[in-house]
C-alpha cells in the first residue's frame, strides 16, 4: 500500500481554521510529506496533539489520532508507541503546550527516548488565546499580558533537549518546505526521540518573529560550507547556546541511539491477548505458597 | 482461644520488622494455619515505631482483634504502643542486653523472656539475624515446629546464597534452644497445624495478579504509598507476557501513557492513591469523553491533601464518583477481600472494554497491605474470561463507516456502546478528542449532536446495569431485624464481629457491597430491617449518603477515621452501641 501513498492521503476533509498565512500550514504539510516519503500510511500512523493552534492538527490530518489535554501529548504518544511499536507515532505541540505546561513531560520524554517524532510549532506567542507571551517569547516582548514587556528569559528548547540527553535535536522553518520536510523525515527515521522545533510564524499576534525575520536570520547547518558534524556534541552545544542566530537543520544526532521500547524488549503489539488467563497462570498463584 | 494466636514484632523502621513478620506468616501458612496480617507503619524510612502483626488460626481469620499473645519487642516503645492489646499471659520476647531494653520489666502477669538476641545472632554469623533468633524463641514458646521456618527462610534469603540461609536457620535454632534450656517458663500456647498449603498474599499483589490474568500488558504509574506494591508486583512479571511497566515522571504522565496504550489496543492500567487521583482527574475526563477503556486503581489512604499516607481510610469515594468537571460516566468497583481484589480486577478490565469507559478499582489501605491466607483454588484461573467488547477488524470495519468510508468510533447506538478499531486496522483511521464530538470523533458544537453523544455515553451505564450482575455478598441471618451494610475491607471485621454479637444474642444480617457505581439497589433489604447501620472508614459517611439516597430513608452510621482499621471486637461494640443496648462492660460498671 505504501507505494501508492501520497501525502494528500494524510489530509482530512476538514478545512483548517488557522489564520490565512499561518506557519502551521507549512509545518503540517511537511509532516504529511515526511510521513508519506518514509512509507507510512494513515492506518499505521498515530498523531497525538495537545491544546492550542497546534492541537488542531489531528483534525486536519487523516490518521489514527488523539487530541488530548494541554501539555500532555508526549505521555500519550509514549503509551501508544510502546503498546504498538509497529505504529508510526508523531506528536505535535506548540511552544506553550510543549515548553510551558508540558515542560516536565518534554524533558522526561527526551530522556526516555521512545522512538517517536515530536514536532513543535514554535511561534513564540499564545495564538489561540489571542496574544499572550509564551515561554519562547523574547525578553521585553510586549503582549496583552506583558504591556511593559515580558520580564522573563525565553527558554531554549534545544538546550533543554540536549541537557536531557536528547538523541535527535533539530530545528526547521515552516516556510522552507523542502528543508522542513527533509528534517522531519530524518526525525522519523531516527531510532529514538526525534525532536524538531519548527519556526512557525503567527501572522496575527507576533509582529517580531515574522517570516521576513526568519528568512533573514536563518543559517542552515546542513549547508556544505557550514560543515557541521551532527555527531559532535560540543559543536552542537555551541550552536544551541548561540542565541544570536537562528539555526536550521539537524543540530545533534546520536547515531547509536536505540528507542526505549526496543531497549525494554517490547517486540510485538500488545493488542493480542488470550481469551482467558495465560496457560501458566497458576504459577502466579503458587508463588505465594 | 488457644488455637487463635496473635503475634507481633515491633521496633523501629529499618529494623527488618516487615521481612521478619512475613517470614513467620509464611511459615504458619505452610504449616496449614490461616493467617491474617496487619501493619503499623510510619511514613519514614528509618526510625519511628513500626510493627507487623500476625493473627493465626486453624480456622479462617478475617480480621484483627485487640489482643496480642506473643510480642517480640525490639524497643520499649513497642511495648508501650501495644499495652492495650497485651493481657495477663502475654509473652514479651526482648533483648535485655540492649541498652534501650536493659531495664525492661514485663508488667503484671505477663511473661518477659529476656533472650540475648544480638549475642546469639552473632554466634550464628551476624547481629543482623537477631530478629530470626527472636522468631526461633517465639516458635519454642508456642510449640510451633521450627522446621516450618526453614522454607520461609529459604524463600526470603535463597537468592543470597545457601550460607546465608543456613546461618539464619542456625540463628532460629539458637533462639529456640536458649528458651528451652535457659528460661524456666511454661506457657499454654500450643498451636495446631494442618496438612493444607495455603497461599499468602495482600490486596495489592492480588490486584497485580488479577491484571496479569486479565491480559493487562501496559502499566504506567508513579510511586505512592500504598499503591506502589501493585507496580512492584507487575514489574518483573508483566514482561513475561510481552508487557511493560513504565515508571512515569508524575501521575499526569502515568494516566496519559496508560490512555495512549489503551487507545493503541492494549489492556492498560495505572494505580495510585488519593493525591494521585487528584492529579489524574484532568485526564480522567478525556478518558471518559474519548471513550477509552482504562482501569484506574486507587488504593485509598487517609486524606485530604497528603493526610496520613500510611494510615487506613475510605475517604475517596466521592472523589471517584464525582471527580472531574462536567459529567461523565465511570464505574467504581471496590473489592472487599484480598481474593476479591483478584476477581474484581479481572472484572474491571472486562467492564472497561465492554463499555469503553474508565473504571475505578479501589482498595483501602487495610485491604491493600493486609496479607491473608487462601486456598490456591480461590484464584481460579480457569474461570477467567477476557471480553474485549465491540472491536472491529478489517472485515467488519465497513459496517461502521459512513458514505465517505470514514470510521465512526462514536457511532450512536441503542446500547450506547460504539465500535472500536485498534490503530493499524485498515480503513479504521479516526481521531478522538476531549472536545465534544460527532460520530467520527470530530469536534462539534451542534446542539443535537451534543445531546446525542451525552445520552449515548450515559446509555452505556443503563446497558451495563441491565446486563451485568451488580450483586452483593451476604452473611448472617437474612431475616434478622438488624441490617449492617459496609464496603471495602470492613467485610472481614464485620464478619467476625457477628460472632461477638451472636454471643450477646444479637442477630445481624450483613451485606457487603463490592460495587459503588453502579451498585445493587438495597431498598427492599433496607425496608425489611428495623435497624440499618452503614459501617465505613471515613468521617462523613460517603457510602451511607448513597444508601440513603437510593432507599430514601435515614440509616445509622458507624464511622472510623482515626487511621486504624476496624477491629472485630471493637466493631461489635459499636454495633451494639448503635442499637442502643448497653454492652457488657457498661453493665458491669453500673452494677
Amino acid at each position: 500500500m505504501s507505494s501508492e501513498i501520497r501525502f494528500t492521503d494524510f489530509k482530512s476533509d476538514k478545512q483548517p481554521t488557522w489564520c490565512p498565512g499561518c506557519g502551521d500550514f507549512g509545518t503540517m504539510n511537511g509532516m504529511m510529506k515526511a510521513l508519506a516519503n518514509t512509507g507510512n500510511d494513515p492506518d499505521n500512523t498515530f498523531v497525538v496533539a495537545g491544546i492550542g493552534c497546534s492541537g488542531k492538527i489531528g483534525t486536519y490530518m487523516h490518521s489514527y489520532a488523539l487530541h488530548g489535554v494541554h501539555g500532555r501529548a508526549l505521555p500519550v504518544g509514549t503509551g501508544v508507541k510502546i503498546a504498538n511499536p509497529e505504529l508510526e507515532v508523531m506528536v505535535a505541540g506548540g511552544d506553550g503546550d510543549g515548553y510551558s505546561i508540558g515542560a516536565g513531560h518534554f524533558v522526561h520524554a527526551v530522556r526516555r527516548n521512545v522512538d517517536m517524532t515530536y514536532v513543535v510549532m514554535d511561534n513564540r506567542i499564545y495564538g489561540l488565546t489571542k496574544g499572550q507571551f509564551s515561554p519562547t517569547s523574547r525578553e521585553d516582548f510586549e503582549t496583552s499580558t506583558s504591556p511593559d514587556g515580558t520580564n522573563q528569559q525565553p527558554v531554549n528548547p534545544l538546550a533543554l533537549a540536549l541537557a536531557a540527553g536528547g538523541t535527535f535535536i533539530a530545528q526547521s522553518f515552516s516556510s522552507d518546505s523542502q528543508r522542513h520536510t527533509e528534517i522531519v523525515q530524518e526525525a522519523i527515521e531516527h531510532d529514538g526521540f526525534g525532536f524538531v522545533n519548527v519556526y512557525s510564524p503567527c501572522v496575527t499576534f507576533n509582529d517580531v518573529d515574522t517570516y521576513d525575520y526568519f528568512r533573514d536570520a536563518i543559517v542552515d547547518v546542513g549547508d556544505e560550507e557550514f560543515d557541521h558534524d551532527r555527531g559532535d556534541y560540543d559543536a552542537a552545544k555551541d550552536l544551541i547556546m548561540d542565541r544570536d542566530k537562528e539555526y536550521q537543520g539537524v543540530i545533534y544526532q546520536d547515531e547509536s541511539s536505540v528507542g526505549y521500547e526496543k531497549r525494554e524488549g517490547v517486540e510485538a503489539p500488545m493488542t493480542d491477548i488470550p481469551d482467558g488467563a495465560p496457560e501458566d497462570a497458576m504459577d502466579l498463584v503458587r508463588e505465594f505458597y | 482461644m488457644p488455637e487463635d494466636l496473635n503475634w507481633a514484632i515491633g521496633g523501629e523502621a529499618g529494623d527488618g520488622i516487615n521481612s521478619t513478620g512475613k517470614i513467620f506468616a509464611q511459615a504458619l501458612s505452610r504449616a496449614g494455619r490461616h493467617v491474617f496480617t496487619s501493619k503499623d507503619f510510619a511514613s519514614r524510612i528509618r526510625g519511628g515505631y513500626t510493627a507487623y502483626k500476625v493473627r493465626s488460626s486453624v480456622d479462617r481469620v478475617e480480621s484483627v482483634v485487640d489482643r496480642l499473645d506473643i510480642l517480640i519487642a525490639l524497643t520499649q516503645r513497642t511495648v508501650d504502643e501495644n499495652m492495650d492489646e497485651l493481657h495477663d499471659g502475654s509473652v514479651i520476647i526482648y533483648d535485655g542486653e540492649r541498652t534501650m531494653m536493659e531495664d525492661f520489666e514485663a508488667p503484671g502477669e505477663m511473661t518477659g523472656l529476656d533472650v540475648p538476641l544480638k549475642r546469639l545472632a552473632e554466634d550464628a554469623g551476624g547481629a543482623i539475624m537477631r530478629n530470626i533468633v527472636a522468631l526461633g524463641a517465639a516458635c519454642e514458646v508456642t510449640g510451633f515446629d521450627i522446621e516450618y521456618l526453614d522454607e520461609s527462610l529459604e524463600k526470603r534469603f535463597g537468592n543470597k546464597g545457601q550460607a546465608i540461609v543456613d546461618n539464619n536457620r542456625e540463628a532460629a535454632r539458637l533462639g529456640a534452644e536458649y528458651v528451652r534450656e535457659e528460661i524456666d517458663t511454661t506457657t499454654d500456647y500450643d498451636i495446631d497445624t494442618t496438612d493444607n498449603d495455603y497461599v499468602l498474599l495482600n490486596g495489592d499483589e492480588a490486584i497485580g495478579m488479577g491484571a496479569l490474568a486479565a491480559g493487562c500488558r501496559f502499566y504506567a504509574g508513579y510511586p505512592i504509598t500504598p499503591a506502589t506494591d501493585v507496580m512492584e508486583y507487575l514489574k518483573g512479571r508483566i514482561e513475561n507476557y510481552g508487557g511493560i511497566v513504565v515508571q512515569a515522571e508524575d501521575e499526569l504522565s502515568a494516566i496519559n501513557m496508560a490512555l495512549g496504550a489503551a487507545r493503541a489496543g492494549a489492556r492498560s492500567m495505572t494505580a495510585t492513591s488519593g493525591p494521585g487521583i487528584d492529579l489524574m482527574t484532568e485526564t480522567f475526563g478525556l478518558v471518559a469523553t474519548s471513550e477509552t477503556p482504562l482501569v484506574i486503581c486507587n488504593v485509598m489512604r487517609s486524606g485530604p491533601s497528603t493526610g496520613m499516607p500510611t494510615k487506613q481510610e475510605q475517604g475517596d469515594l466521592n472523589a471517584m464518583l464525582y471527580g472531574g468537571h462536567g459529567e461523565v460516566p465511570r464505574f467504581v468497583v471496590a473489592p472487599t477481600t484480598v481474593a476479591e481484589c483478584f476477581h474484581k480486577t479481572v472484572e474491571a478490565f472486562n467492564l472497561a472494554e465492554k463499555y469503553q469507559l474508565p473504571v475505578y478499582l479501589t482498595a483501602d489501605l487495610a485491604l491493600a497491605v493486609t496479607e491473608q491466607t487462601f486456598e490456591p483454588e480461590e484464584f481460579d484461573m480457569e474461570a477467567v474470561e477476557v471480553d474485549r467488547g465491540k472491536v472491529v477488524d478489517e472485515d467488519s470495519v465497513e459496517e461502521w463507516t459512513n458514505d465517505q468510508g470514514q470510521f465512526k468510533p462514536h457511532a450512536v447506538t441503542d446500547d450506547g456502546v460504539s465500535p472500536r478499531a485498534f490503530p493499524g486496522t485498515t480503513d479504521g483511521a479516526h481521531m478522538s478528542t476531549g472536545l465534544e464530538h460527532d460520530e467520527l470523533g470530530r469536534r462539534t458544537e451542534d446542539t443535537d449532536m451534543r445531546v446525542q453523544q451525552v445520552d449515548k455515553r450515559d446509555r452505556k451505564v443503563e446497558t451495563a446495569i441491565e446486563r451485568e450482575d451488580w450483586s452483593y455478598r451476604e452473611f448472617g441471618d437474612p431475616d434478622a431485624d438488624t441490617l449492617v451494610v459496609s464496603w471495602g475491607s470492613n467485610e472481614g471485621a464485620m464478619q467476625e464481629a457477628m460472632d461477638f454479637l451472636d454471643e450477646d444474642g444479637i442477630d445481624v444480617r450483613f451485606i457487603s457491597v463490592p460495587y459503588i457505581f453502579p451498585r445493587p439497589d438495597l431498598t427492599e433489604e433496607i425496608e425489611a430491617a428495623d435497624d440499618v447501620i452503614v459501617v465505613e472508614c471515613n468521617a462523613t459517611g460517603q457510602f451511607a449518603d448513597l444508601i440513603e439516597h437510593d432507599a430514601l430513608t435515614r440509616v445509622e452510621r458507624i464511622n472510623k477515621y482515626d487511621g486504624v482499621r476496624f477491629k472485630a471486637d471493637e466493631l461489635a461494640e459499636e454495633v451494639e452501641a448503635a442499637l442502643g443496648e448497653p454492652d457488657e462492660a457498661d453493665a458491669e460498671v453500673e452494677a
